[in-house]
């Protein structure tokens, strides 16, 4: 929530004013509320914590990594214990540093959840406010289909899709998509047909804006807000899957980093050195953790209504 | 006047019986189209997804007269509908072709391993909905106190833990350090031969025939990974509780019942609860569809015999077929589960029914 440089004041009444009088008061204004309201929940300050440190981590990882995430020292430090000299969170049983491999795991864990919510969020926007403005057969039938999508138990598909795709981290992504964009329609929708039969969409017809124009210039936009709390509460929800796919060794393929796949291969030295399964997993539930928390606290910080449901 | 009077009842009733009976239809629309739509995805996915499914199956060596007779023999040269009427006429008479890794037809590899992930997922539904409920419950009647906090981290922590990395550090305490449970697998292997089960559904079958050496080792080792998915719906569940008692607490009826003097136990569970209990019998019912997808990956951590060991075994040897049929096993029992439990929600709830 950055604030512009104005010559105005943009105190604290400024903000808080009622009858504003510039386009960029009112927008500033508004966003102050909401802030200010995302700011009381200390918890949800804790998970946009976390996602930025996520965010610096992966951007900085060739430079806070000790070590080479690929390349390990098997002569001299195989399966160390954490805290051993150099290696904080331990090693593997090829002797690579588990911090590192988990720093720059950060930005396969990024890559995943990014590309998913770009490829799953417009699908889904775009079904639920065509569905919602067109109305009548088209409607019916694109609900249907989102309906079908939304029956299904999304890991087994998406177990499904890659099996028949072939293992990788890009077939992985798109399975999850695929299986993800449904309540995304619902969403769109509903918020559309709110909206639909108000005077402005009128106004703009009356214009003579083209079916085209309103859904994408105007019922669009005004979508985005919901939409964005569902991606963020889904995005823990695309860790996991995807972590799953790559602990059942269908989602990134060694040597990559990929904490799912990393919990996979600690698994045979579990009973002895417990470390190399159990780290990934710590950064897995910290980071869907974050984004759990950030999603609930923008969610009742964008729709007070909601709050404490 | 009475002429009159009997043809607007009739068209009332009338109207009311079509209104019945478009709602059935309506329902049986649903189902029929999801089911169609869950086969022709997973048709889509077996047949047209693979670059060539014939390949996949003798591999990308065979010579070229065995890889056109494979093809002829799947139907891969017919137009890509009449492919699918076909597939559709097998599926429906639970024709899934054979797997290739036990070479068994698949409906019979997945009527055997079926009742073990039911079992499982009915034991981690119980354990979800006893604790779930009281402390969603417990979290709404003490909003904003540290009970709720806690209640709420609880469940934070259920919606973000990995479930296989939690099965395995369990393994590791509660089997391999402290030794208070079985071993991974489903049996003992000294009972697994003397053993005869009946319906599939072990416990029952050993408490019925009275055999409690079995039960207590059955018991032994559904219960660290019954307790694990019971984690996974309890966090869903107490977290849908204590927002359907919220709304239940607002009421005005609560107020009422205050006033009459009713203590505040009876109140928030036989009267609050009592109408929060419609929705949450829909969330208990949408958990379990849950937790049998939930089991896939629990079950291949603890070595469970069921379906969800199946399809990942299956999968590690390419074996679509089988992969195919076990995805719209689970598939048809959710899609059923949550077309039962929307019908549930509008016997039980009367409000909903004018709608």
């Amino acid at each position: 929530m950055s604030v512009v440089e104005t010559p105005k004041p943009y105190s604290r009444e400024w903000l808080l004013s009622d009858r504003p009088a510039s386009r960029r008061q009112a927008k500033l204004g508004r966003a102050y509320v909401v802030w200010s309201r995302f700011a009381e929940n200390r918890l949800a300050l804790l998970g946009l914590v976390i996602i930025l440190a996520l965010l610096v981590v992966a951007a900085l990882a060739d430079v806070l990594a000790p070590h080479n995430p690929v390349q390990g020292d098997l002569m001299n430090s195989r399966l160390l214990p954490p805290g051993s000299a150099g290696y904080l969170l331990g090693t593997d049983d090829q002797g690579r540093d588990i911090l590192s491999r988990l720093i720059h795991g950060s930005r396969l864990t990024l890559f995943v959840v990014v590309l998913v919510a770009v490829i799953a969020a417009p699908i889904g926007l775009i079904v639920g406010t065509v569905s919602g403005y067109a109305g009548g057969w088209v409607d019916a039938v694109l609900m249907r289909i989102t309906d079908i999508f939304l029956a299904f138990p999304k890991l087994v598909l998406a177990l499904a899709l890659v099996a028949a795709l072939g293992p990788g981290i890009e077939n992985a992504i798109l399975a999850i998509a695929v299986t993800s964009w449904p309540p995304y329609a619902r969403i769109a929708r509903a918020e559309t047909l709110t909206f639909r039969h108000s005077e402005f969409i009128a106004a703009v017809r009356l214009m003579g804006a083209s079916p085209f124009r309103i859904v994408l210039r105007h019922i669009m936009p005004l979508c985005l807000s919901s939409l964005i709390v569902r991606v963020t509460l889904d995005m823990a929800g695309i860790i996991l899957t995807a972590a799953g796919l790559g602990f059942l060794g269908l989602g990134a393929q060694p040597p990559l980093p990929e904490w799912g796949a990393m919990i996979a291969s600690g698994r045979r030295f579990i009973l002895d050195q417990w470390w190399v399964a159990a780290m990934p997993g710590f950064a897995i539930l910290i980071v869907s953790l974050g984004f759990n928390l950030l999603g609930d606290g923008l969610r009742d910080a964008l729709d007070p209504k909601e709050a404490g449901q | 006047m009475t002429l009159i009077d009997t043809t607007a009842a009739t068209r009332r009733r009338r109207r009311r019986a079509s209104s019945s009976v478009m709602a059935v239809l309506r329902f049986i629309v649903t189902a029929a189209t999801t089911f169609l739509g869950l086969l022709a995805v997973t048709f889509f996915i077996g047949r047209v997804v693979p670059i060539d499914p014939a390949l996949a199956i003798v591999g990308d060596r065979a010579p070229a007269h065995v890889v056109e007779r494979v093809r002829e023999q799947l139907g891969l040269n017919l137009p890509l509908y009449e492919q699918f009427w076909i597939y559709l006429k097998q599926a429906v008479t639970g024709d899934f072709g054979t797997s290739v890794l036990t070479t068994n037809p698949v409906m019979a590899d997945i009527a055997r391993v079926f009742p073990a992930t039911i079992e499982l997922a009915t034991i981690g539904t119980i354990i979800g909905a006893l604790i779930g409920v009281p402390l969603g419950v417990l979290a709404a009647v003490k909003r904003g106190s540290i009970a709720d906090q806690i209640v709420r981290v609880i469940g934070l922590i259920g919606y973000s833990v990995p479930i296989f990395w939690l099965g395995l550090l369990a393994l590791v305490l509660f089997y391999a350090r402290l030794n208070w449970v079985a071993y991974p697998g489903r049996i003992d292997i000294v009972y697994e031969y003397t053993f005869t089960p009946i319906t599939g559904f072990y416990l029952l079958d050993a408490v019925w025939q009275g055999q409690w050496d079995v039960a207590w080792d059955l018991f032994r080792h559904i219960i660290l990974p019954g307790a694990l998915l019971g984690y996974f719906s309890l966090a869903y569940i107490s977290r849908m509780t204590r927002s359907f008692m919220l709304n239940e607490l607002a009421q005005e009826y609560v107020v009422a019942a205050r006033a009459k003097g009713l203590s505040e136990t009876r109140i928030i569970w036989f009267h609050a609860l009592r109408n929060a209990a419609v929705p949450l019998v829909t969330v208990i019912a949408l958990s379990y569809a849950g937790l049998l997808e939930g089991s896939v990956l629990t079950e291949t951590i603890f070595s469970w015999p069921g379906l969800g060991l199946y399809i990942t075994n299956s999968l590690q040897n390419a074996d679509m077929n089988a992969v195919l049929g076990g995805t719209i096993a689970i598939g048809v029992v959710f899609v059923s589960i949550n077309l039962f439990s929307d019908l549930l929600y509008r016997t039980l709830d009367p409000r909903t029914r004018n709608r």
